[in-house]
């Protein structure tokens, strides 16, 4: 009798902040721009709202291209330098652009070109809520609404 | 007398308070007027015509540098200036934007011809040999680096402003990527 009380409560203990992780970080407003034909890479662009505890994000996997990552531009010497990152952190109660000229999930190796009104399926993974998959869809320019581009007036 | 020196300092006063106000407003983007660099350029088209910067004379030139493998600065940049043309409705006719490839290696005048009307029907997409587009590249001062990635797919490393010249080819503005739009169009309205 006891036993299962405390399995009960184990089990209610273990799932309780997991679940309560999962729906408090969202995933808002995705898109990615229709890619030139011919071009090869290509890239994602979403704002990540969490209203609970601290997590990161690790990777990103998509079906569209040979490779997935992270990136981000740092103004460095007049130019724009964009280099992968590790992870992007993501804290308690706040938010993170990916937009234009600042992070974004790169596409890298394009099968085909990313069309206007097509959507690709995109698996977001964070160290504490998990997998998160969303649905993108694919548009000539940033839909109203979508997380603004990073100023940087240099 | 009196009433003559009045006159005169009156007359004075309203000479030189017309002479301030006649003076232009400042540009949104930052003024290079009269800047010593920069200079002819003589690159292949993306139609294969080998264009210089004179044939543009009676336009307004939005000069950018990119490369097409490029994930999001450059398609950014040049959606941008599509917008802009589209803002500038039928001054649209008296804008040109030209696309120069800081990889040429990659991006021959067949993958250009794909890439760049894309953009806009209008835009002139340029492309030539290594020295020749390291040279327009070093003497505009762009610089950009190569950066190898896995499986050879390279990405630059590069500036992501872009120029603008008025219509006598003059090389007039430097045009920073947070510049906005409306504020762009307003300033290469008055370089056309």
């Amino acid at each position: 009798m006891q036993t299962r009380q405390l399995f009960a409560a184990l089990l209610l203990s273990l799932l309780a902040p997991l679940a309560a992780a999962e729906a408090a970080l969202r995933v808002e407003a995705p898109w990615a721009r229709a890619t030139a034909p011919g071009a090869t890479n290509g890239a994602a662009y979403f704002r990540v709202v969490n209203a609970g505890a601290a997590d990161r994000l690790l990777s990103a996997r998509a079906g569209v291209s040979a490779r997935v990552e992270l990136h981000t531009h740092t103004m460095r010497d007049g130019m724009m330098q964009m280099h992968a990152v590790p992870a992007v952190e993501v804290p308690a109660g706040g938010r993170v652009d990916f937009a234009p000229g600042g992070l974004h999930v790169m596409f890298i190796g394009l099968g085909a070109p990313l069309t206007d009104g097509a959507v690709v399926p995109l698996t977001l993974e964070f160290e504490r809520a998990g997998a998160l998959r969303i649905d993108v869809p694919v548009r000539r320019e940033a839909p109203a609404g979508s997380a603004t581009p990073a100023q940087h007036r240099h | 007398m009196l009433l003559r020196t009045i006159l005169m300092i009156g007359a004075l006063g309203g000479l030189l308070g017309g002479c301030v106000a006649e003076r232009p407003a400042p540009f949104a983007a930052t003024d290079i007027t009269g800047a010593s660099f920069g200079g002819e350029i003589r690159l292949t088209d993306h139609h294969g015509q080998l264009r210089t910067l004179d044939d543009f004379r009676g336009k307004a030139v939005l000069l950018f540098f990119g490369y097409t493998h490029c994930p999001d600065i450059c398609p950014t940049t040049m959606t941008r200036f599509a917008g802009v043309a589209r803002q500038l409705g039928d001054d649209a006719r008296r804008l040109q934007v030209v696309f120069v490839t800081l990889d040429p290696a990659r991006d021959t005048r067949e993958v250009l011809a794909r890439y760049v009307p894309f953009f806009h029907p209008d835009f002139v997409g340029l492309t030539g040999s290594e020295p020749e587009v390291a040279d327009v590249a070093r003497r505009y001062r762009v610089p950009f680096v190569k950066r190898p990635a896995e499986g050879g797919n390279y990405l630059l490393d590069h500036w992501a402003g872009a120029y603008a010249f008025d219509a006598q080819g003059r090389l007039r503005l430097y045009v920073a990527p947070d510049l906005a739009d409306a504020a762009l169009v307003a300033d290469l309205r008055r370089l056309m």
